[in-house]
């Protein structure tokens, strides 16, 4: 049967139903757990090779050698303002060095932040986790999910 | 003898979600004449594609639309396949086609949101949007990002589905059946809906093939035309559906059109999955794509979006072409809007549920007498609208520092 | 004359109206978000909008007469602020009732339309032109049946007071199931005089931007949006002193049942307005003519007869 505000019923009921939608900044931020976040490096593995840097659309990930010839320092900066999240940099990696993580709330006031060295940041967790208990570990571990 | 005025709708309207102007003059409500003007949003899209690989283009091809994300980069993809001669496996076909058919599914859902929004029906926006949340989360866990899922890749599929996906997805249809069983019901039944929706936008079969109009626009039309049916591609051909066409030809058509679309589309989901073969969903891929041209076609949920991709055996492709659905469906929106009230244009508009950016190119013109182009190039664009604004609104921009463009 | 002075500054004059006004807007706006399956605003959040209005640039158009383009958002408040002085809240009796003012209350409420209209017209914008030809077209079509929907209560009762039509429903409350289709009338004509869906073609966001308000800012707009509030609270308060006749001696708890029964007028309002897509002016005009009217006017035929009969 065909009537005006014929939604009346649906709508309704939904006064006594709980909310779908949350407020935003409080409460619990739920990702999905095969989301693509920002990206980690294994940086022991990393043999600097470059793929990723080949591959990458937004042209957002870089790889340098920031030794000499023979004692070689990789370095893996990533911009954030410029990498799209596609991962392809991790498909392309023959070693497996890469990961992303559910981390999505990047967003800052300095521009210059958002341009990330994934080595340093490897290795400050790396000095972070010898200090502390293995229990942290398993959290950091944990924030990684494997493909 | 009342007055004519022209109201621009546009380049910045609350009813356009991205900018474009449409020109509409009136005699009281009724609008006369229509202007569609679109090109504010050119992107270069084809061009940066020729500077990068096959893979890196891919995502550029991806961000085409912000919506059928998907059905870009599955069309762009089977131009570099057949190019490559390389074959899909049947696994990693069905895969595309389940997303193929989770992006309809949101695109239709949003649009319908949309809609409901343009008419002040912010109630029906609310629900639809909610429940379009279920598939994009769906989407988020299969692919990996909300809109561009970034699943395809030259070869096959990055990612597989996994059982417990596999149990979320039927969950969630099961959900959505109910919803849109609902839908077709309010749809049909709301009386104060079917007056805003009805008569509105008209445009008929022959209309239909004589302005070129494509996807749900030309269906609801009578023209029985989906490139699902008629040049399969994935494993459409597989998949058993119903093309949903309906007689109205007008805004209602459009909409039943869709939430019809949308049933068959979780049918097919739950068809996909239940027979999803088993085996790999990647095949190598060779960077070098030998030379050739090939054009493909895949049934967006905006309707046919064709591509072409001309390759010259090095790492880049030399021309890629994307005609995405909306470009065919602009031809026939002025004849849409004319004759029709102010209030139902936003409404014609969005029924085409049209991506303006996705539609936007770049022509240079060849004077064939002189041999001169008109292009201008950065100096000049800026010496130009440098000397407009002098001359038009006496503002001196001359002394406004650009910024460098730097990468890193 | 002080008490005068209370009565017309504080309470239930100016100050309670705008109170009154920033919670009706929020219980509107939660139960519209609830319908919706939505988190809804905060209970701060109209008080929020306000003070934002208020702090940011008045910006006025070249075009636009400066005097008259700021005084209209003052004569809109100052028209609803009169209104409310003459509706029952605490009791029976208004705060000056007198014989005829009924109608006195009708011809205030227009006033804020008519200064939407010269708003728009003013603001010499095109989308605020338009929309406030519709705001002008909107008024002829549902003044009429919203008139007659209040005064066919007024008709039985015998009097063209607020006060007169409460006190006589008050006492033969029965009556008051006569009027049922008056009062579906008014509740769907109150709709399109405070330009709520289904009836919000003068300021149709996705078609005219703000319609009749695109082009006011800052303190400006803030004064109007805060009338827009303050007439839903003088409306509603119109209709349960006319429909819903229960009243009490005692003043704290006649306050406690107004409150009640302006609550009930705002949830029916605000289920309409959940429930509804804009409909088109056109379709306005013809719906207003050739359903409501007739209805409103067998009302009046019904309610004389009646009259005639006691």
């Amino acid at each position: 049967m065909a009537y005006p505000g014929k939604i009346t019923k649906f709508a309704m009921g939904h006064l006594s139903k709980a909310p779908a939608t949350r407020a935003f900044p409080l409460g619990e931020l739920i990702i999905t757990p095969h989301f693509r976040g920002k990206l980690v490096l294994k940086a022991d593995d990393c043999i600097g090779c470059g793929l990723c840097e080949r591959d990458c659309p937004a042209y957002a990930i870089k790889v340098e050698n920031r030794g000499t010839k023979e004692n070689k320092d990789f370095h893996v900066t990533l911009n954030l303002a410029h990498c799209i999240f596609c991962c392809q940099c991790m498909d392309s990696c023959r070693k497996g060095c890469l990961s992303y993580t559910p981390n999505v709330q990047l967003a800052g006031f300095n521009k210059d932040d958002l341009i990330v060295d994934l080595t340093e940041e490897w290795k400050a967790a790396q000095a972070v986790s010898a200090e502390e208990a293995p229990a942290e570990e398993a959290a950091v571990d944990e924030a990684k999910p494997e493909e | 003898m009342s007055k004519k005025v022209i109201v621009p709708i546009g380049p910045q309207h609350p009813a356009l979600k991205e900018p474009a102007c449409f020109s509409l003059t009136l005699e009281g409500e009724k609008v006369l004449s229509a202007v569609v003007g679109v090109g504010y949003n050119h992107r270069g899209l084809e061009k940066s594609c020729e500077s990068r690989s096959y893979i890196q283009s891919l995502y550029i091809i991806e961000r085409v639309c912000g919506i059928c994300s998907h059905s870009h980069s599955t069309c762009f993809l089977q131009c570099a396949e057949e190019l490559a001669g390389v074959e899909i496996t049947r696994r990693a076909a069905y895969i595309r086609v389940l997303m193929g058919e989770l992006e309809r599914l949101h695109s239709h859902l949003l649009w319908l949101g949309v809609a409901a929004h343009l008419i002040g029906f912010d109630t029906l926006f609310c629900y639809a949007w909610r429940d379009r949340e279920l598939v994009l989360d769906l989407l988020a866990d299969l692919g990996g990002n909300r809109v561009n899922y970034g699943i395809n890749t030259p070869g096959g599929v990055r990612r597989d589905v996994t059982p417990e996906q596999i149990q979320d997805i039927l969950s969630t249809m099961d959900i959505l059946d109910k919803q849109l069983a609902y839908y077709v019901e309010l749809a049909l039944g709301d009386t104060v809906l079917a007056a805003r929706l009805a008569n509105v936008g008209k445009l008929s079969k022959e209309e239909c093939i004589h302005f070129g109009a494509v996807g749900p626009t030309a269906r609801a039309a009578e023209v029985n035309y989906d490139i699902r049916k008629v040049g399969p591609t994935a494993a459409y051909a597989e998949i058993p559906f119903n093309v949903i066409t309906d007689t109205h030809a007008d805004v209602f058509g459009r909409t039943v059109v869709r939430v019809l679309e949308m049933v068959e589309s979780v049918k097919m989901v739950r068809y996909a999955v239940a027979n999803m073969p088993d085996g790999d969903i990647l095949v190598k891929f060779p960077r070098k794509v030998p030379a050739g041209e090939v054009v493909s076609r895949y049934e967006a949920p905006r309707g046919e979006d064709v591509h072409y991709v001309k390759a010259n055996g090095s790492e880049h492709p030399e021309r890629v072409r994307v005609r995405a659905p909306s470009e065919a469906n602009w031809h026939g929106m002025a004849h849409m809007i004319e004759g029709d009230y102010l209030a139902d244009a936003p409404l014609i508009i969005a029924a085409i549920d049209p991506c303006y950016s996705c539609t936007d190119r770049a022509f240079v013109l060849n004077n064939n007498n002189t041999g001169e182009q008109q292009v201008f190039d950065w100096k000049q664009l800026r010496q130009y609208s440098i000397d407009f604004y002098k001359k038009e609104h006496g503002f001196d921009a001359s002394k406004i520092k650009i910024a460098e463009k730097k990468h890193f | 004359m002080a008490l005068s002075l209370f009565n017309i500054l504080i309470f239930p004059g100016f100050l309670f109206l705008g109170v009154y006004s920033l919670a009706f807007e929020y219980i509107d706006r939660i139960i519209y978000a609830r319908m919706q399956n939505r988190q809804g605003p905060p209970w701060f959040q109209p008080l929020a909008d306000f003070l934002k209005l208020v702090g940011k640039e008045t910006i006025i158009p070249e075009d636009a007469d400066k005097n008259i383009f700021k005084a209209l958002p003052i004569f809109a408040m100052a028209a609803v602020t009169a209104a409310f002085l003459y509706v029952p809240i605490t009791g029976v009796n208004s705060l000056f009732p007198f014989e005829g003012d009924l109608i006195v209350v009708l011809y205030l409420l227009t006033i804020p339309t008519l200064t939407f209209f010269l708003a728009g017209w003013m603001s010499s914008s095109l989308y605020s032109t338009i929309g406030a030809v519709r705001a002008m077209t909107q008024l002829f079509s549902y003044e009429v049946p919203l008139f007659m929907a209040l005064l066919a209560p007024a008709i039985l009762a015998g009097t063209w007071s607020l006060s007169g039509i409460a006190a006589y429903y008050h006492a033969n409350p029965l009556w008051i199931l006569v009027n049922i289709p008056a009062f579906l009338v008014a509740i769907v004509a109150i709709q399109g005089k405070l330009e709520r869906l289904p009836f919000d073609m003068p300021e149709a966001e996705t078609e005219l931007c703000a319609g009749t308000f695109t082009e006011y800012s800052g303190r400006l707009l803030a004064i109007f949006r805060m009338a827009i509030d303050a007439e839903l609270v003088v409306v509603a308060a119109i209709v349960a002193a006319v429909f819903f006749p229960i009243f009490v001696a005692n003043a704290w708890l006649g306050f406690l049942i107004f409150v009640i029964k302006t609550l009930v007028v705002a949830f029916i309002l605000a289920i309409f307005r959940s429930v509804m897509a804009r409909i088109r002016i056109e379709q306005m005009v013809i719906f207003c003519w050739k359903y409501l009217t007739p209805v409103a006017l067998l009302q009046i035929v019904i309610n004389i007869v009646i009259k005639g009969v006691l």
